[in-house]
């Protein structure tokens, strides 16, 4: 094998594993605290990507765009909780699935009214545009690394955040006893529209730094909603810690499987059989891998209620 | 009184549907004998889907699955040649009970929200593999070369025959429907779902009656599959695409769940209400998913919770 092309893939690996942990963080608080099955929040990152791209266009630069796009999708998240979600905290789960699945309709549909059918496209500053030598002779998109410090970076702020401050400990304390935080006079109500902006904030990140690789369209938040709950079922419900893992471990399987799985595949069962088969089993593996880990570890890596 | 009424309404909704051929015919609108046959399709994969989550409490998010593997098991036969529905049906009833075996021997392992993410999970698993047949059309899918065939005895490609052959199955999905969830086999299942722990301290092996359920909902949905690939002469991924498992889903949970006609309720207001707003507008989904979110907030337990329940029937 090809130990250029392995670092390539895994460094591909390692950077769809952090857009998934960033998707992951939100949708595991949201559920550990709140209990609540959040469909639509492949609808936040949608949002996030059409927000950076209109900004974008209005003011011409990368970064403010990333520093509008931002609070805007935080802000969407907050309306869409204070409208319709917070009615449903108490609800079952299927009545979440249910509400949840017409607001991706309804964003899925409005994000065509505002801007059109067809897709859109991000440009790139000129200072990420280039490529960086990771090794003599391989170079490495300098975006594609960004997004993994970029990634790194909250993961890191998360661990302070949740860990260390007040509003950590609360968010903590609300994922194992929601009735005693509230008993003890801590405004819940609050503290979930919080995490609630939160959640939606990071997965506007995720949309808005995937806007520049690939095209805005309504919809593009669908494939990365189900890949994320992949995700936080193999990582554990609840857990922050878990979803990082279980993020990077998804990321790497899905990127190394489909670029080695087909190669690996012809020297094993011969070229047309692969080549039919690989693309194949390769789509599939990590649903494979979570069906392995649930098959052993039915509460996922790092069950957040037990410990 | 109300079981009286209920009986007349199940009655008249019998009578309208025998006569839906005639009355297209008359009329000369084709399109109404189609629309009737689509809300009747996908009322049986509601009805299958109903089994598990109204009875059995189990929240599939992955049932058109199942669906799809009765699509591509007429279609994969179909593209080799093996017309025949006295192959094609059995081989569907087969592959779809071993793909809900297996995905239920998995996925009831869990249970409650992890339940409902493991089952989407395979469910997009099979869609991907759908996707990645490139021979049998891959994304863009193929059209059906032949209808199933049945040796002269009814001829699918007749509008009206096709029609009456999804409706004798559609009667007969509701009357076995009707039949399973009172016998003991029912009862024990929705016992499960109100205390299984309880159910498990009284000796009963839940696990195993939950995966029957599972499997025989997973066949159900398949023969709603083969009736559909028959219906639109088109194999394609998009049958299990996650959307259309929500929308199974969501057609149970607005005709009401735990009831036998709910789901059949609930798949005609959705087809109707998405053809109404779709002829008002292109963009009727930014109306519709509004209007779902406002039916879960102001009205809990669907349709059927508005009509008068039969003796002695819990309500949801």
């Amino acid at each position: 094998m090809d130990p250029q092309l392995v670092l390539v893939q895994g460094l591909n690996g390692v950077q769809l594993g952090v857009m998934l942990f960033l998707m992951a963080a939100g949708l595991t608080l949201v559920f550990g605290i709140m209990n609540l099955v959040n469909l639509a929040h492949g609808s936040l990152y949608m949002v996030g990507a059409y927000l950076a791209a209109a900004f974008q266009e209005w003011t011409g630069s990368f970064l403010l765009a990333v520093l509008l796009a931002l609070p805007a999708t935080a802000l969407v998240g907050i309306v869409a909780e204070v409208l319709v979600l917070r009615a449903l905290y108490r609800r079952d789960h299927m009545d979440q699935v249910l509400a949840t699945f017409g607001m991706i309709l309804f964003f899925n549909e409005i994000v065509r009214i505002v801007w059109g059918k067809t897709s859109r496209y991000m440009a790139l500053p000129a200072a990420l545009e280039g490529q960086v030598e990771i090794l003599r002779g391989v170079g490495y998109p300098t975006y594609r690394l960004a997004i993994i410090a970029v990634g790194i970076a909250v993961a890191v702020f998360l661990y302070v955040l949740i860990s260390h401050t007040r509003v950590g400990m609360l968010i903590r304390a609300g994922a194992s006893n929601r009735t005693m935080v509230g008993a003890l006079g801590v405004n819940i109500a609050l503290l979930y529209t919080l995490v609630f902006g939160l959640g939606a904030a990071l997965a506007g990140l995720a949309g808005l730094m995937a806007g520049p690789t690939l095209a805005i369209e309504s919809g593009m938040g669908d494939p990365i909603l189900i890949l994320t709950f992949v995700v936080i079922v193999i990582g554990g419900i609840g857990s922050v810690r878990g979803a990082f893992v279980a993020a990077l471990v998804v990321g790497l399987a899905d990127t190394m499987g489909r670029a080695l799985l087909p190669s690996l595949l012809r020297t094993l069962v011969g070229p047309q059989a692969a080549n039919q088969a690989g693309p194949a089993l390769a789509s599939m593996l990590i649903y494979v891998l979570m069906a392995a880990v649930l098959a052993f570890r039915p509460e996922g890596l790092f069950p957040a209620r037990t410990g | 009184m109300g079981a009286r009424l209920r009986t007349g309404g199940i009655a008249a909704a019998l009578v309208f549907l025998a006569l839906v051929p005639a009355g297209a015919h008359l009329l000369d609108a084709p399109f109404y004998l189609k629309l009737v046959g689509r809300i009747m399709i996908w009322a049986m994969a509601a009805l299958s889907l109903n089994l598990i989550l109204g009875y059995g409490g189990m929240v599939s998010l992955g049932h058109a699955a199942f669906l799809g593997v009765g699509v591509y098991a007429v279609g994969i036969l179909g593209a080799h040649g093996a017309h025949s529905g006295f192959i094609q049906w059995p081989v569907a009833v087969l592959a779809s009970a071993l793909a809900a075996a297996a995905i239920g021997a998995v996925s009831l392992r869990t249970s409650g929200v992890y339940f409902i993410m493991i089952t989407l999970a395979f469910a997009q698993m099979l869609y991907f593999l759908g996707v990645s047949l490139k021979v049998y059309g891959g994304d863009d899918g193929m059209t059906l070369s032949a209808r199933s065939q049945f040796g002269g005895l009814v001829d699918l490609d007749h509008p009206a025959a096709l029609y009456y052959l999804i409706f004798a199955l559609f009667v007969a999905f509701h009357y076995l429907g009707h039949r399973l969830v009172n016998s003991r086999f029912g009862l024990v299942l929705q016992g499960i779902r109100s205390n299984e722990r309880r159910m498990r301290a009284l000796g009963f092996p839940t696990f195993r009656y939950k995966l029957l359920a599972f499997v025989l909902s997973g066949v159900a949905c398949g023969i709603a599959g083969v009736l559909l690939v028959n219906f639109t002469k088109y194999v394609s991924p998009a049958f299990m695409h996650w959307t259309r498992s929500g929308e199974i889903m969501v057609m149970v949970i607005l005709g009401g769940m735990g009831s036998v006609v709910g789901p059949a309720l609930g798949a005609a207001l959705f087809l109707l209400l998405e053809e109404a707003l779709s002829g008002y507008t292109a963009s009727w989904p930014v109306i519709f998913g509004p209007v779902l979110i406002l039916l879960v907030l102001f009205a809990r337990g669907g349709i059927a919770g508005l009509l008068p329940a039969p003796r002695g029937a819990p309500r949801g």
